[in-house]
């Protein structure tokens, strides 16, 4: 016997994009709150040493004859931060049905984060170390690699929303939020790696 | 004449091979969830098979603690490093998100799994990467490993089987928040169901912290090896994703699937549902101990003040998951209370397999505190015995449970009780002595090196509670395969059920339900059936 249920109407999409990117971002979250706790973990075990200018005491952590490229470290943060407004102008623009306004919002989002990942090739290339110097060396590579993983899957995430927008997909706004959430988190996720490994040192 | 009949022979034979070939593609490639579900399920039971072998024959090698009688000491590090890996990764978690991705879209009234690709991809990403390290694990990699190259292997293969695991976890969570049926809030999720959300959102949020770490280790042993210890040190750093409590964010879909079943066989709704929802997330609470990638003991010296700062969060990591089991089990009391119950086999595996459970979050606990001094020893490796056995109990309950919605057919009910008493059998005989030997000082993921008179006796009964569990679940394996290709057709409602799964034929067919379904309470089908008799509520 198959027991017989109130039928109803086909429910509406429910933003499943959106949920999907909330719990990946979860994940992302935990994924770097993971490694700047284990980072640090080494930083606050490390020995102490005089500062160059000789006033103060400071942790062993960063050799001291490494420096931190803060201009492009920086220009990586600003670029987040545009790339929000940009990810933002599209959910904008797509709740009011404006395909080239949204077209236009995720190009340079696009754009965006080829300058950031070009932004962190150049702190590689003017920090000039080698993956295996020493301790902070092999976990600055690890850390900011799994960093660049991530913006190649908001770049892969941002080019499917792209063409989706370009070939005409209108009623997509779900998508383009989703994409947003995805730009908020690797903000603020970009934020905490920053302050932790470019500042904080 | 002759000829022609040869050429249907072969034309036969042809049509059969590609009929072969289209169904492996068809499998291998399959979107439907029912078939993801049974590919992690299937493969977790033929793992469990094989642990239980390895897990024997350690204990074998433990009976005499003087020397190496069967093993030789490179290979010991390696198999302990297998057998813990497998316990956890091979057998309890991927058959519980195997579960959850077979039946939570059929409970919630859902026509599939959301993002079904990304659950074939978790599969597959799971399936090649257990495969991959147990290959680096047998050529010398893994924690302490000798082969260098087969170290980084172990490392990229564990971050693949994490990754799948999460990526099948982020389907099921988000199929719980977007899929359900019209009338169908979060309160009213069916318990199994609100399970996989807890479950699968614990470990969406634990697992990647595991692979940050294994980012790390993999950098530091393929290059510099200056931060991490090398190969030596490789447990210490993930060692906490192989115990206790990550074991419990697992096992919180086996505590779901009693709860689902306590009412049913109670043939009532469940009281007091919320607060067995609560129940059921306490359980989950286990995800903190990820984030602090620790254990957090209980010294149990010092001052009142002192003693009170180690207790909060001793409580908060291994006592909070106890409270959870624990009112889930009261919970199923009261439903059994306001009921007549008739048990059936799948509840009999749920509630002892749970039991085994607890029992295991004991152990646990107790391992913890400082006076008991079971710390480093094989007590430990109890407690992950009684979680990850009493997980697959419950597990092979859920199977005979929604068996006829997956296969349409029932497994035997007489056969399944039998099994169910000889694994709970296995489950404490392969138990029970390491908790015993770990008060004896009997070191953890070690084959030698003690002495106290009962040692000899206590890993005998061990290994012969290991050798039972091999049996119980190759048995399973057997019936399973018999009974769900040539047995009995099951009903479209077999055990008087619920939830929407059991409003469809058996096996549940392609896209779930013809129409969707308004759901008026938490029960649904208790709305349109007449009440059972002698039930109250």
């Amino acid at each position: 016997m198959t027991l017989t249920l109130a039928s109803a109407a086909t429910p509406a999409p429910k933003r499943q994009a959106l949920v999907a990117t909330a719990v990946a971002s979860a994940a992302i979250t935990m994924l770097m709150a993971g490694m700047l706790g284990v980072w640090l973990r080494f930083r606050a075990a490390a020995d102490t040493r005089m500062s160059s200018d000789g006033r103060k005491v400071i942790k062993d952590w960063l050799p001291s004859d490494i420096k931190i490229p803060e201009v492009s470290s920086n220009t990586m943060l600003a670029g987040l931060f545009f790339g929000c407004v940009m990810a933002q102008w599209a959910v904008y623009a797509a709740k009011r049905d404006d395909s080239s306004h949204r077209s236009v919002a995720l190009a340079v989002c696009l754009l965006m984060e080829v300058a950031i990942i070009n932004a962190q090739v150049a702190v590689y290339s003017q920090m000039k170390i080698g993956v295996t110097d020493g301790a902070y060396q092999t976990m600055f590579y690890a850390i900011t690699g799994v960093v660049v993983v991530l913006l190649a899957v908001g770049m892969a995430f941002t080019s499917v929303t792209w063409f989706r927008s370009v070939g005409g997909r209108d009623n997509d706004s779900h998508v383009v939020a989703a994409h947003a959430l995805y730009w908020y988190v690797l903000t603020a996720v970009f934020c905490a790696v920053w302050f932790v490994v470019y500042v904080q040192k | 004449m002759t000829t022609i009949h040869t050429n249907v022979d072969v034309t036969a034979a042809g049509s059969r091979a590609a009929s072969l070939v289209s169904v492996i593609a068809d499998w291998i490639t399959t979107a439907d969830h029912k078939k993801i579900g049974r590919l992690f399920i299937g493969s977790s039971l033929v793992a469990a098979v094989a642990t239980a072998v390895l897990a024997a024959f350690l204990g074998l090698e433990r009976m005499s603690a003087s020397s190496y009688s069967i093993l030789n000491g490179d290979s010991v590090v390696q198999l302990f490093a297998a057998y813990q890996f497998s316990l956890v990764y091979a057998i309890v978690a991927p058959l519980f998100i195997g579960l959850a991705i077979a039946v939570v879209p059929l409970q919630l009234g859902s026509r599939s799994l959301s993002y079904p690709r990304l659950a074939a991809f978790g599969f597959w990403a799971w399936a090649s990467g257990l495969i991959i390290t147990l290959a680096a694990l047998g050529a010398n990699g893994g924690p302490g490993g000798g082969n260098s190259n087969m170290v980084d292997l172990y490392l990229l293969a564990l971050g693949l089987v994490a990754l799948g695991l999460s990526a099948a976890s982020v389907s099921i969570a988000v199929t719980v928040l977007t899929s359900r049926a019209p009338g169908m809030s979060l309160l009213r999720t069916p318990m199994f169901s609100w399970s996989a959300l807890m479950g699968s959102m614990a470990t969406v949020l634990t697992l990647p912290v595991l692979i940050g770490t294994l980012a790390y280790l993999y950098v530091d042993h393929t290059y510099g090896r200056v931060a991490f210890g090398g190969n030596v040190d490789v447990t210490k750093w993930i060692g906490w994703s192989f115990a206790q409590p990550q074991t419990f964010i697992f096992a919180v879909m086996a505590v779901g699937v009693l709860a689902e079943l306590a009412p049913i066989v109670a043939g009532v709704r469940q009281p007091l549902r919320p607060i067995m929802l609560i129940g059921i997330t306490l359980v989950s609470t286990a995800a903190l101990g990820a984030a602090t990638q620790s254990t957090h003991a209980m010294s149990w010296t010092g001052t009142t003040s002192d003693k009170v700062q180690e207790f909060i969060p001793f409580a908060l990591f291994n006592l909070l998951p106890i409270l959870g089991v624990l009112i889930v089990l009261a919970l199923g009391g009261l439903a059994a209370k306001a009921g007549r119950v008739k048990p059936t086999a799948s509840f009999v595996f749920a509630f002892l397999g749970t039991g085994m459970i607890l029992v295991g979050m004991l152990v646990h606990a107790l391992s913890l505190i400082g006076p008991a001094a079971l710390a480093g020893t094989v007590a430990q490796e109890s407690s992950t015995l009684y979680v990850v056995y009493g997980a697959v109990m419950v597990a092979l309950g859920a199977i005979v449970h929604w068996g006829p919605k997956l296969w349409g057919r029932r497994l035997p009910e007489k056969q399944m009780f039998g099994l169910a008493a000889l694994s709970l059998v296995a489950t404490v005989l392969s138990s029970l002595p390491y908790v015993l030997a770990g008060f004896l000082d009997q070191p953890g993921n070690a084959v030698a090196g003690w002495s106290y008179d009962a040692s000899a006796l206590l890993n005998t009964v061990s290994t012969i509670g290991h050798a039972l569990m091999f049996i119980t679940v190759l048995g399973f394996i057997g019936l399973a395969f018999k009974h769900f290709t040539t047995g009995a057709l099951a009903g479209d409602d077999p055990w008087d059920a619920h939830s929407l799964e059991w409003s469809i034929p058996s096996p549940a067919p392609a896209g779930n339900f013809a129409d969707i379904a308004t759901v008026g309470s938490a029960e649904p089908l208790l709305d349109v059936k007449p009440a059972r008799q002698g039930a109250s509520a």
